[in-house]
């Protein structure tokens, strides 16, 4: 084996990281995609915003706030402290509370977009077919928002892969329990070993083609109707 | 709804309020104010809960928002709205869509573009409660033996549907139908003894019989046609058993040919349910053949509203119907002439000649004449290439759409017909109300 122990231990982790938020994103993201989609709400854009911010943001601007917010004074940090799960920031936990965060709009945005492109005519038409607005999520919405789904979840996982600034801010660079392999071969780098670094970054760099290659030629939209 | 309402109001207001509603039990009682920018729509109408009633008005008329309005797509800040007696919206009331007893189609089918046709068609049946008053189509077999043991009306229906749905079966075996058979299992004890007479009890096969869709179960609504997909959508609305349907100009999206080949679907709707429709159409076409009754609509507002013929044959709206003007009237086939390729049709006393469409000696034919088809004249005398002259009382004058014509309500034997006719020739002619003259009818249109 040519990769050592500690980095498939990075590699392990990465992916459990973007595997757990996009869960949490599918769950969390999909409401608020719906709400964005479907709402008249004056609110749309100010909220729109907001979930767009990661975006544009640095991600060491949004780990500086989060750490803040999480850190022993901070309001969510004394929740958690309250509730009993202790402090976040330099844990598992706090990486995914940040990724989730760092990767919103990546599940937002796609999955709202699907939202909008169904328009209001299928989902009138299952009114009338007696379902409830419920139903009509489940039974119309989401089938035909698959694509968007897919598009979403690929995006969602590849970019939390490539996480890096948030992750040095709130998680630091624990073997084990927050250092991913982004971090890792940052430590090769700037101990020069170089040959180390070759051989991760060349993982990901396969990995992240061969994602987007999964997301391109599976493409929905080539037989759109 | 109504009812614990009526108990709180005094004994004779709650008298009264039981003699309004068992008038309003026939009636769709609609009263809507909806105010947007550049739109008015402003409606109190009673409605009969019978027959195919026409809400006819040009695109921006509001006849789609009322439409709208009655299935609870569109909320009408102000609004009251009772079918049959039962209460749907008012102050305090307001009934979702889904659980208003409606079928709704669309001017675009709208089928759900993931499922296939009998997915579309069983998406409504499964969810309208006590309605899936119909045999699963998967177990053919035990569905057929009942309906031989019920002498009633659907089975003809029933049977037919049948046969069709099983050679279907056998040429695709599609998962989707293996398993929908499962779940529809348990359903099949109540419904048999549900199955009801044709009018007031769909079922699926009937509703895929009626629309000639038998073949298309297995497909998906991206590999049907135009004509294909709108006979879906309207299957798919009977389906949920409504007792109210709503069409939505469902021929408007359709080409002349696609017309033609649904509109005798529609026809045949009209013979043999009992729903109630309610049909939006810009068509006086669509109108005539298929309307009982009509709401004419113009801005948001309802100009007339009434029988169709009478409605039709008043003087005050041909003015707006311009060349369509005219009247529809009831007829039946009684005679065919081979030689000349002719039909004579009884109408409202008296006998019409037309060409010979094929149809069938005493069947009930509607007939469409135009005011443009129609002349006037004094003396029946003289020699003329027109067929049909008959005598008639004139009822009315009024103005027409071109200072240069006139319309005349005449009465042919009981009925009202329209005549165009120039504003100079009714001055020669001397025509005035009450007086004597034949009718000279060019054109009839078998519809």
């Amino acid at each position: 084996m040519w990769l050592t122990e500690t980095d498939l231990e990075a590699i392990w982790l990465t992916l459990r990281l973007a595997a757990v938020t996009t869960l949490i994103l599918f769950v969390v993201g999909t409401p608020v995609a719906w709400w964005l989609a479907r709402t008249r709400s004056r609110w749309k854009g100010p909220i729109g915003a907001v979930v767009a911010l990661p975006l544009v943001l640095p991600p060491s601007v949004l780990g500086f706030y989060l750490l803040v917010a999480m850190g022993p004074n901070g309001p969510v940090g004394q929740l958690t402290q309250t509730l009993g799960i202790g402090l976040l920031p330099f844990t598992f936990w706090g990486l995914v509370v940040a990724s989730v965060f760092y990767s919103f709009p990546f599940m937002v945005q796609p999955v709202q977009n699907a939202f909008e492109g169904i328009g209001d005519r299928p989902l009138e038409a299952a009114a009338t077919l007696r379902a409830s607005p419920l139903d009509r999520f489940f039974s119309v919405a989401l089938p035909l928002a698959l694509p968007g789904f897919v598009t979403a979840g690929i995006l969602t996982f590849a970019h939390t892969v490539g996480e890096f600034g948030v992750v040095l801010m709130i998680g630091g660079n624990i073997p084990g329990v927050t250092r991913v392999a982004s971090v890792q071969i940052y430590d090769y780098v700037e101990a020069l070993e170089y040959g180390n670094a070759h051989r991760l970054a060349a993982v990901m760099l396969v990995f992240s083609f061969l994602v987007l290659l999964a997301l391109y030629v599976w493409n929905p939209g080539a037989k759109k109707r | 709804m109504n009812e614990t309402q009526a108990n709180t109001n005094t004994a004779a207001a709650a008298a009264a309020a039981a003699g309004a509603e068992t008038g309003m039990r026939s009636q769709i009682e609609a009263r809507f104010r909806v105010a947007w920018p550049g739109f008015t729509l402003d409606v109190d109408e009673r409605l009969p809960a019978r027959g195919v009633t026409a809400l006819f008005g040009h695109s921006g008329s509001g006849k789609t928002t009322l439409l709208r309005c009655i299935a609870g797509l569109e909320h009408a800040a102000v609004g009251r709205l009772s079918f049959k007696g039962s209460v749907w919206q008012d102050a305090k009331t307001w009934v979702p869509t889904h659980r208003r007893p409606i079928g709704y189609v669309f001017q675009e089918a709208s089928l759900f573009p993931h499922l296939t046709v009998l997915g579309n068609l069983r998406y409504g049946q499964r969810r309208s409660r006590g309605g899936s008053a119909s045999d699963s189509l998967g177990k053919s077999s035990d569905s057929d033996s009942n309906s031989l043991g019920k002498p009633n009306a659907s089975n003809s229906l029933g049977k037919r549907a049948l046969a069709i749905t099983e050679s279907s079966a056998d040429t695709d075996t599609d998962t989707d139908t293996d398993t929908d058979t499962d779940t529809d299992t348990d359903t099949d004890t109540d419904t048999d003894t549900d199955t009801g007479s044709v009018t007031d009890r769909f079922s699926l096969e009937q509703a895929i019989e009626l629309l000639g869709i038998g073949h298309l179960l297995q497909r998906k609504p991206a590999a049907l046609s135009g004509g294909e997909r709108q006979r879906v959508g309207i299957a798919r609305a009977l389906a949920v058993n409504p007792r109210l349907l709503l069409m939505d100009e469902p021929l408007a999206a359709l080409d002349l040919k696609r017309k033609q080949e649904i509109l005798p679907y529609l026809e045949r709707l009209h013979d043999e349910l009992e729903i109630p429709v309610l049909y939006v159409s810009h068509s006086p076409d669509e109108v005539a053949r298929l309307a009982d009754h009509i709401l004419v609509m113009d801005e948001g507002r309802v100009l007339a509203s009434g029988p169709l013929n009478e409605t039709l044959s008043r003087l005050d709206l041909p003015i707006r119907l311009g060349e369509d003007a005219g009247v529809v009237l009831d007829g039946q086939v009684a005679e065919r002439d081979e030689q000349w390729h002719l039909l004579r049709v009884a109408c409202c006393g008296a006998s019409l000649w037309t060409r010979d469409s094929g149809a069938e000696i005493g069947a009930h034919v509607r007939l469409r004449i135009l005011a443009r088809d129609v002349s006037i004249t004094r003396d029946p005398g003289h020699a003329s290439s027109i067929q049909n002259t008959l005598p008639a009382t004139i009822l009315s004058l009024g103005d027409d759409s071109h200072p240069a014509l006139r319309l005349v309500k005449l009465e042919i034997s009981g009925s009202p017909v329209l005549a165009r006719v120039t504003r100079r020739s009714a001055d020669q002619l001397d025509l005035a109300p009450r007086q004597l003259v034949y009718a000279q009818i060019k054109a009839v249109a078998l519809l």
